[in-house]
């Protein structure tokens, strides 16, 4: 039972991050119509969101300490961050510490800027073109943007901490009556479960509840007739492409202290959230949730030894077994509607 | 009118053949005209550096061509020399390599045993390479040096740690100066029973192929010898990015250590992972929970951060080694490029060294005297203190370092100390055995 409940927690995390890369995805496709191959780019260039303001603010000043000596033999440069001097040793140190929350504000104009350059600059010229041109041109820009990341931040991934408040485990087993340190989870991992929770759920009140999200979802439903009704959508669109890479950005940079990034780490994900959101059902928004949570837990339960022993490999395929089986059976996927995709 | 004799079929047998004669690789026309593959005619020797440019091992493999960029100024008589002035062989002059001025070609493995292939092949039959040497991946080795015996040209593997490499997959064309899985093992598990105890119960998440397979086996084998018992051995996917999945389940066993048969970003992540979990606070019947990484690499250690500290591992060689050769370079390269080599860069180094020296002792470029030269040779100065080239397998022999993540790092570089410097004695095993037969060195070939 320990087991079990240790790859629920496992799978609601992994769920966590496909979902919302899926939601993202889903919000692109819904209104703007392209298969947007880069959005695992927009992940990845969150958590290096995260990078580069643990790097801004480790930005240092050199001092000689002619008692210590360097690799070469000759004087250490000692680094002092410049946060560190401007507010003392502590506190300069809590700063830096608190460097991925702190990136969550740094990244959301970052990514808004970068989804409204992308949006703009390129895929607004691919808005008519088949589909097969969209997945070509945005998977080539995935590529582009993640050699510019490795480029500037190298090939290695790249150790970002969690603060130290949320470092350490919490004792589940204790408080559900199971022996001490058997069912244990990481602060950080319930964090962004719940920080997952909290975007999903405001994404969804925000289309829900306010009028410009009404104006997109009725653009979403029948783009022509809202058209007609004298509502620029189009700039509304360009507003949703920026929110669904905000959506991805903010999932990467709270993603950062779960596992080191790198430039990669955006295709790692990004066949993954495709296959939630074909499982979903194209252009449903619950469809893309409700996917990415389940194909987690499936493969966390895939990953179990005993499992493993009667199905070698099935960690590996479980979560591509379940789309088959899905789609053999619910062909525009759990929540899809009838329409999109099918002409 | 004329008569012609040109027939349609006539011409479409002409262009057959003379296409055929185009396209066949000049690896093969070559040898008619040369006494072995891409026998260098003029006053310049190319060898071919096929390291990773691109993807995951892009840093490891860039610090292994800048240390073939050192060697071959070395080798030119350019710069301090290096390790040239520290090796016991006094047969490299500083004019080249028999007189030739040494040039160089690059290819990018992109660590990927199709994509290395295809860039060795082009360094052979397009640049004219007499040698073909690097990478960062034992898969990637592997089908290189198979290539390279095929071609008829020697090559001096960069880092790979799997036992096939010298062990079932052994060719007389291939040469390794890196230590393999086996010495890890041999090395690491007395220290680990020296420090954790001999009775202790270890889980192993491994990488699933040959390297992981491999390392898996040799430390199962080397820790079981000392006592310990081996919980479970779980294979995970190369491509696996979160392995939380595959680490909550140790917290079900009674095992007390974790081994992490993982390198580059898979040992990033499961160890980050396992810390996360609180293993490193567990504790198993009133003992401290360990994790052990059995290959350790510099570059790779600082992804992990802290994670890294006081974790045990083995390394081929770290710069803070204090005898003259390690000295040496890490003087000439520090110089140079601005901080410490990693190992990557040590043994690439040193394998062009060991290439340059044999031509000169054959007097020839050809493989199979080099190759000659290179079995059995015994040499010191490179920073491993005295090794041996083995004549049956081809595979380096010489100390082994068992290091342990530092505490208290004072840069960026400092993340390993040695802890043990394991003689060579104690890592050597017979030629036939049996983690490494299954294959047969063969002929050497020429071209």
């Amino acid at each position: 039972m320990d087991a079990i409940i240790l790859q629920i927690l496992n799978g609601l995390d992994k769920g966590s991050a496909y979902a919302l890369i899926a939601l993202g995805l889903t919000l692109i496709f819904g209104t703007l119509g392209v298969v947007n191959f880069a959005h695992g780019a927009l992940f990845m260039i969150g958590a290096f969101c995260a990078v580069t303001m643990q790097r801004i603010l480790t930005l240092s000043y050199e001092t000689i300490d002619a008692t210590k000596t360097d690799f070469l033999g000759n004087a250490l440069k000692v680094k002092t961050p410049y946060v560190e001097s401007w507010f003392g040793p502590e506190m300069g140190a809590s700063i830096i510490d608190w460097a991925v929350p702190l990136a969550i504000l740094f990244s959301i104009p970052i990514m808004l800027l970068v989804g409204y350059v992308m949006e703009r600059g390129l895929i607004k010229h691919f808005y008519k073109r088949p589909h097969a041109d969209q997945i070509l041109v945005t998977f080539g820009l995935a590529i582009v943007l993640q050699e510019l990341i490795k480029h500037y931040y190298g090939a290695n991934p790249i150790p970002t901490g969690a603060p130290d408040a949320f470092k350490g485990s919490f004792d589940f087993g204790t408080l559900l009556g199971f022996d001490p340190n058997t069912v244990i989870y990481p602060y950080w991992r319930m964090v962004y479960f719940a920080f997952a929770a909290v975007i999903i759920g405001a994404v969804f009140a925000f289309l829900q509840f306010t009028t410009f999200g009404m104006v997109v979802r009725a653009g979403m439903a029948d783009r022509e007739t809202v058209g007609l009704l004298g509502i620029n959508i189009d700039k509304r669109f360009t507003i949703m492409f920026g929110l669904a890479a905000a959506v991805a950005g903010l999932a990467g940079v709270m993603y950062a202290p779960i596992n080191s990034p790198n430039y990669h780490m955006g295709m790692d994900f990004l066949v993954l959230s495709f296959v939630v959101v074909v499982v979903g059902g194209m252009g449903s928004l619950p469809g893309a949730v409700l996917a990415g949570f389940m194909l987690g837990i499936l493969e966390s339960f895939a990953s179990m030894n005993w499992i493993k022993d009667i199905v070698p490999g099935i960690d590996q395929i479980i979560i591509y077994l379940v789309a088959i089986i899905i789609l053999l059976t619910r062909p525009r996927g759990l929540m899809g509607r009838k329409g999109v995709m099918e002409d | 009118m004329s008569n012609s004799n040109l027939t349609r079929r006539g011409v479409l047998k002409s262009g057959a053949v003379a296409g055929a004669g185009v396209a066949l690789p000049t690896i093969f026309t070559a040898s008619s005209a040369a006494a072995y593959t891409n026998e260098p005619m003029g006053g310049s020797v190319t060898l071919g550096f096929n390291v990773p440019q691109t993807g995951p091992y892009a840093d490891e493999g860039a610090d292994e061509l800048r240390a073939y960029q050192l060697a071959v100024e070395h080798l030119n008589g350019e710069g301090d020399g290096g390790m040239m002035n520290t090796f016991s062989s006094k047969a490299l002059k500083g004019n080249g390599i028999l007189g030739k001025k040494v040039e160089f070609v690059t290819g990018d493995t992109q660590t990927k045993s199709d994509a290395a292939r295809a860039s060795a092949k082009s360094m052979i039959e397009k640049d004219g390479a007499v040698m073909i040497t690097g990478g960062s991946s034992s898969g990637v080795a592997i089908a290189v040096q198979g290539l390279c015996q095929e071609a008829g040209v020697i090559f001096m593997a960069g880092l790979t740690h799997s036992n096939d490499t010298t062990g079932k997959d052994k060719k007389a064309n291939g040469f390794r100066h890196f230590f393999n899985a086996y010495m890890s093992g041999a090395a690491l598990a007395p220290v680990l029973a020296a420090r954790y105890g001999t009775d202790r119960k270890a889980y192993h998440l491994t990488a699933d192929y040959t390297w992981g397979w491999t390392q898996e086996e040799s430390i199962v084998a080397s820790t079981e010898a000392l006592g310990w018992e081996t919980v479970n051995t779980v294979k995970t996917p190369l491509a696996a990015t979160d392995f939380s999945s595959y680490i909550t389940p140790v917290l079900q066993t009674d095992a007390d250590v974790l081994v992490l048969n993982h390198y580059g970003g898979n040992m990033v992540n499961s160890l980050t992972n396992a810390v996360q979990f609180g293993l490193r606070e567990k504790q198993v019947n009133g003992r401290d929970f360990e994790i052990v990484v059995p290959l350790f690499s510099r570059l790779m250690a600082r992804g992990a951060g802290e994670n890294i500290k006081g974790i045990l591992g083995s390394t081929n060689w770290h710069w803070s080694l204090t005898d003259e050769g390690t000295q040496a370079f890490v003087k000439s390269f520090g110089t140079k490029y601005g901080f410490p080599p990693s190992q990557a860069a040590h043994t690439t180094y040193c394998q062009t060294l060991l290439y340059a020296d044999a031509c000169e002792r054959a007097g020839t470029f050809n493989p199979c005297g080099v190759g000659e030269a290179l079995e059995g040779f015994e040499f010191d100065g490179l920073g491993n203190g005295k090794t041996t080239y083995r004549a049956e397998d081809h595979q380096c022999f010489k100390d082994v370092l068992v290091v342990r993540g530092k505490e208290n790092p004072t840069s960026e570089f400092d993340l390993l100390e040695v802890v043990e410097v394991t003689p060579a004695a104690q890592v050597t095993y017979d030629p036939d055995h049996p983690m490494f037969t299954g294959g047969a060195l063969g002929e050497c070939n020429a071209g």
